[in-house]
């Protein structure tokens, strides 16, 4: 009798603690559905842009390292640094798209398929969770979402916020989302 | 003013010049290489291309500090005498209308050529597909690249 009561509380606090790891990916996800997080986590070979999502001007494509392809290599036009004017190409160090060998897919996928993606190492780059949260909280690609330019617009959490999600996320379990 | 220090077309030049002024400028401007041609301004036309280590870079958009310390090739670069194999494939193809976009274009196809000395059209599609020309000479470009790829083949300088 007591062993079941233990049991019930036990799968009771899982649930609990699941249902709090889901809502926090949850507001995760709103970021990682931001265009500027999916215009380059995309199947296929053709990145997207702006906040319209639309395909990337020029047929630019991934290329064998994710870096484009022979005199179209992403750093042709996008630089260190964004360009201060309108319409113009957004920078940072070595911009490029995952590579095809680990192509990290988010666009097309469900929230649930996009946290499996995320925590699957054979989908995600070979990152364990601590890993991962290096990754969101230094990684200057994922802080230039927060600063991309003009006429973009920036994630719907700060950065500080999704960081903090995204631990929360980890740290109850990294539990996903059902269908 | 600060100074850079950069190699354009072989030769070592020391420009006076704020390091956040596009390198069209210091070509244009300091050195007086106007063949590189000002288009869009923003990255999306191709018309400025040069060549900046091998790569086909949109000199509106690279700040001239980048180029520091690095070789830079522009359209003035490529022969003296027009003995380039692209230069001479665009003449046989007789390629050019109004010809403004034209040294972009050349400066694209010989990196492309260099990565790839026989393209197929569909690379030849993508290695360019970033350099517009509202002329709409693309059949003719794409002809003067495989003719130019055929050239160098054939040992033409």
């Amino acid at each position: 009798m007591f062993a079941m009561t233990t049991a019930k509380y036990r799968a009771s606090a899982q649930t609990q603690k699941d249902e709090e790891s889901i809502r926090a990916f949850s507001a995760v996800a709103s970021v990682l559905l931001s265009p500027r997080c999916l215009n380059c986590h995309i199947p296929g070979d053709s990145p997207l842009q702006g906040d319209a999502q639309t395909p990337h001007n020029m047929n630019v494509k991934r290329g064998p390292d994710g870096r484009g392809t022979p005199a179209m290599r992403c750093t042709n036009c996008h630089q260190a640094t964004n360009s201060s004017q309108l319409h113009a190409p957004p920078g940072r160090p070595d911009w490029r798209l995952p590579p095809p060998s680990m192509p990290l897919v988010w666009k097309g996928l469900s929230v649930a398929g996009i946290c499996r993606a995320l925590k699957d190492p054979a989908t995600n780059g070979g990152m364990t969770s601590a890993q991962l949260i290096e990754h969101v909280s230094d990684d200057p690609f994922v802080n230039w979402a927060w600063n991309p330019g003009p006429g973009r617009s920036v994630p719907p959490l700060s950065h500080d916020e999704f960081v903090s999600r995204f631990k929360e996320w980890i740290e109850a379990g990294a539990a996903c989302p059902k269908e | 003013m600060d100074k850079t220090h950069l190699t354009v077309n072989g030769k070592a030049v020391e420009l006076e010049i704020d390091p956040t002024t596009p390198l069209l400028w210091a070509l244009r401007d300091h050195l007086n290489l106007t063949g590189t041609k000002y288009g869009c301004g923003i990255g999306q036309c191709g018309a400025c291309t040069v060549v900046l280590e091998g790569n086909a870079v949109r000199s509106c958009q690279v700040l001239v500090s980048r180029a520091a310390g690095k070789g830079v090739t522009t359209i003035e670069g490529l022969s003296k005498d027009r003995s380039h194999p692209v230069q001479q494939a665009w003449l046989m193809e007789q390629v050019p209308q109004c010809g403004y976009c034209q040294s972009g274009q050349i400066m694209a196809a010989t990196v492309l050529l260099a990565s790839k000395p026989d393209p197929s059209d569909s690379e030849i599609d993508d290695a360019l597909s970033g350099n517009i020309c509202r002329c709409g000479t693309y059949h003719r470009i794409r002809r003067a690249v495989h003719r130019a790829a055929e050239l160098a083949r054939k040992g033409t300088k």
